[in-house]
């Protein structure tokens, strides 16, 4: 880190400033120099850093408070548009902008007309478009779709999980806690277990271990879940022995088997899929002494993770969905309070109206 | 009507002619060609430094009508294929209805008559309702006019039932047009298995798919001794499988498009749904692979599978975006551009692969400019640039991947049975 934040915030409030203007002065002067959270790739180290670092001060004093509302965000018009299930993001992004006393809306599943009354996509943004929202926060079941309404409107879109493409929210969370728990991500020995082929977790986490520094990749599934050429495009290793995957680790992320999908075509039974890949405590000794255990939820029990494993002290699991509610305070301060920065660089989608 | 074209490379392979000649045109037949016609009082064009070509051929276009008029009709399709060069069309039948009934062929080809400015001809179905489990009356398709059968757009899953069909249609002089997929190895997919989708999160079909069916087709053709043509070919594997299977005499013939010489699926990044359609743009090996087919001939024809489509069916999320893209305004100067002045093929070649094949594989009295034959001529100014520009299309559709490219070599002037349809780029009629 190229700033240390913690003793940043430690002196600042040992100064008992307000905590606006410790915001303020952890921001530094630094605004986000992308307009929207869409993928990975677009965001900037010194991005990631500057969302660390205002996270902080919400994770160490703000979330603790009996009374937690502050009008950072007063006025704000924030519209949750869910076109899939979702209950931490969702509610973990609901809430920080309630917090933050923005006026939250959710539009989901059969509440949104389009899905009932054959309205497109793009009309039902133009609709959201023309009541002047000043975030929009969006999941969709298929890929690059918030990249694709992003190009349509002037204010800042996060992607809160994108197909099986991208969640870049979740996967800034678990950067943030692998630095809370480890104080450093390069160098360290990263292994991914499971689905990765429907796992958009996996699609921004590879990315960001990756733009991270992360010392070696590691991913251990059935060759059905790994996709192709993931080796190459992710600058990973692909392994099918979760005990010779798992090997003096410093961090193990275990994804979540999709029942719904898995189960059917991909694997012949989730028992099978746990007898090899679920991580317990015997495997669980092969990695580094100190090495920490994640997941993204929700955590089928005993498929993915063994109960010992997870309710144990090596397991940052509910630390997770702490950091990911700090995370989107910090994103949604920095985004209805900052300067607005570039669009994606990424290429999007061609002109196609005329 | 009496034309004489005068100075031109004229490139005509059924004659063996590939040098200056001029054609004089005569009631809508060739009359002569020579190296020197003097004739007086006769419409002259110029053709000097361009190649004039027998006229060409695209057996694989949509037209959308009957049913889909909004997205094109017979009118327009036969208008952008003129303004691309293209002097006949041939319609595949996914249309609403199918055409797996004489009534629909029947009616595109009057409406052909009545509103196309150049030729254009209806496939019929295989199967009724293109469902792969019975065949379609091909007798009565035949009669009404069509000139080939195909369930282009969907796959004779049930191996038997194409047994059967190639089996019956011993009987005819038609071929059969094989959309090969492998649906089960297909499910849902948005584009080419490989590192792109990996990067995309977009669900993949390999390859595969096709080859598996390529290969089933070409056994049951050999079984049956009867012409089984693939369209749309892209892959690897499938143009060795074809290529083997020409060598042991197999009666197999095959096509591609130019967007799968011109374009890898890289081009889906930002996902761009004009880099969406059925197969799938493939990797770079793959695309390589397609233009050494090109070079040695084991590739046929060049089709444009033109598929015009509504802007709404293409901006929505990716998914669910439809297949395919316009062709018949590009084809000609991809195929210039990409393989004619690359050397990957010669202005021989092409003429080949874009009129005398398409003809030959069709049985039309076609691809030829013998003196007696239909005035369906093609000319191309091989030194003439153009910025491709959407919405100076002919075509309803605008789903284009080309848009702003500059290719060199266009189609500069097109001719159907002596008249002049498009002239400098432009439909005059």
């Amino acid at each position: 880190m190229a700033i240390n934040y913690r003793r940043m915030y430690n002196e600042l409030n040992s100064k008992n400033e307000e905590f606006e203007n410790i915001l303020v002065k952890m921001k530094a002067g630094q605004d986000l120099s992308t307009k929207d959270i869409l993928y990975i790739d677009d965001l900037k180290k010194e991005d990631i850093e500057l969302i660390f670092r205002v996270a902080y001060p919400f994770k160490q004093e703000f979330i603790h408070r009996p009374q937690k509302k502050i009008p950072l965000c007063k006025g704000k018009f924030q519209v949750n548009f869910f076109f899939e299930d979702s209950t931490r993001t969702r509610t973990s992004f609901e809430i920080a902008g309630k917090h933050l006393n923005a006026d939250t809306v959710n539009l989901s599943g059969s509440s949104i007309s389009m899905a009932k009354k054959g309205e497109t996509l793009m009309d039902t943004v133009r609709t959201i478009r023309s009541m002047n929202a000043d975030i929009i926060i969006m999941r969709h079941s298929k890929a690059g779709t918030p990249g694709m309404i992003a190009k349509e409107l002037k204010c800042p879109v996060i992607n809160a999980g994108d197909g099986w493409h991208e969640h870049p929210t979740q996967t800034l969370l678990d950067l943030y806690t692998i630095e809370e728990a480890k104080g450093r991500i390069a160098g360290l020995k990263m292994l991914l277990v499971g689905d990765v082929l429907h796992s958009r977790v996996a699609g921004s986490l590879l990315r960001g271990w990756n733009k991270m520094g992360a010392g070696e990749i590691r991913v251990c599934g059935p060759p059905t879940m790994i996709p192709k050429g993931l080796e190459e495009e992710f600058n990973c290793k692909v392994y099918y022995d979760i005990e010779e995957a798992i090997k003096d680790v410093d961090v193990v992320y275990a994804l979540r088997i999709q029942w719904e999908r898995a189960a059917s075509a991909f694997i012949p039974t989730v028992r099978e899929y746990s007898k090899r890949f679920c991580i317990n405590p015997d495997r669980l000794k092969l990695a580094k002494p100190d090495a920490i255990v994640m997941h993204a939820g929700p955590i089928n029990r005993e498929i993915d993770l063994r109960t010992e494993v997870m309710e144990g002290p090596q397991s940052k699991v509910e630390e997770m969905v702490t950091n990911g509610f700090c995370i989107r305070l910090a994103l949604l301060y920095l985004l209805l309070k900052g300067k607005p920065g570039e669009p994606s660089r990424q290429k999007r989608l061609i002109e196609v109206r005329k | 009507m009496r034309l004489l074209i005068k100075n031109g490379h004229v490139i005509d392979p059924s004659n063996k002619i590939d040098g200056k000649r001029d054609i004089f045109i005569d009631g809508g037949f060739i009359k002569r060609v020579a190296k020197k016609i003097q004739i007086s009082n006769v419409d002259t064009v110029n053709a000097s430094g361009k190649y004039v070509c027998p006229g060409f051929i695209d057996m694989h276009v949509h037209l959308r009508e009957p049913g889909r008029e909004d997205k094109e009709t017979i009118a327009t399709c036969a208008r952008a294929a003129a303004r691309g060069g293209f002097t006949t069309i041939v319609g595949m039948p996914n249309t609403t209805p199918v055409g797996d009934d004489q009534t629909v062929v029947s009616y595109v080809n009057q409406k052909a008559r009545e509103e196309g400015i150049i030729n254009v001809h209806a496939i019929g179905n295989i199967t009724k309702g293109a469902q792969g489990k019975e065949l379609a009356q091909i007798a009565d398709l035949i009669k009404a006019g069509a000139v080939a059968v195909s369930d282009d757009g969907c796959s004779v899953m049930n191996a038997g039932v194409m047994l059967r069909a190639l089996e019956y249609l011993k009987m005819f002089k038609i071929p059969l047009i094989s959309h090969a997929e492998d649906t089960d190895i297909a499910g849902e997919w948005a584009m080419h298995e490989g590192r792109i989708s990996t990067r995309l999160g977009l669900s993949g079909k390999p390859a595969a798919a096709e080859d598996i069916m390529i290969s089933r087709e070409i056994i049951l053709s050999e079984h049956t001794s009867t012409p089984v043509h693939f369209t749309h070919v892209n892959s690897k594997i499938a143009l060795e499988l074809i290529k083997a299977a020409k060598r042991r005499g197999a009666k197999i013939s095959c096509d591609t498009c130019p967007h799968y010489f011109s374009l890898t699926d890289e081009a889906v990044i930002g996902y761009n749904p004009n880099a969406k359609m059925n197969p799938p743009l493939r990797s770079k090996d793959h695309v390589d692979a397609v233009k050494k087919a090109l070079n040695t001939g084991v590739i046929d024809c060049i089709t444009t599978d033109h598929a015009p489509h509504l802007l709404v069916e293409k901006y929505k999320e990716f998914d669910y975006c439809e297949n395919g893209i316009v062709g018949l305004e590009t084809s000609i100067p991809l195929v210039m551009d990409k393989l004619v002045s690359k050397k990957i093929i010669t202005p021989k070649q092409m003429v080949e692969l874009m009129s005398v094949n398409p003809a030959r594989i069709l049985n039309l009295r076609k691809g030829t400019l013998s003196e007696g034959a239909a005035a369906d001529i093609t000319i191309i100014d091989p030194k003439s640039i153009e910025k491709v520009d959407k919405n100076k299309f002919e075509s309803k559709g605008r789903n284009t991947p080309f848009h702003g490219w500059e290719l060199k070599g266009l189609p500069v002037m097109t001719i159907v049975n002596g008249v002049i349809v498009m002239k400098d780029r432009k439909v005059i009629v």
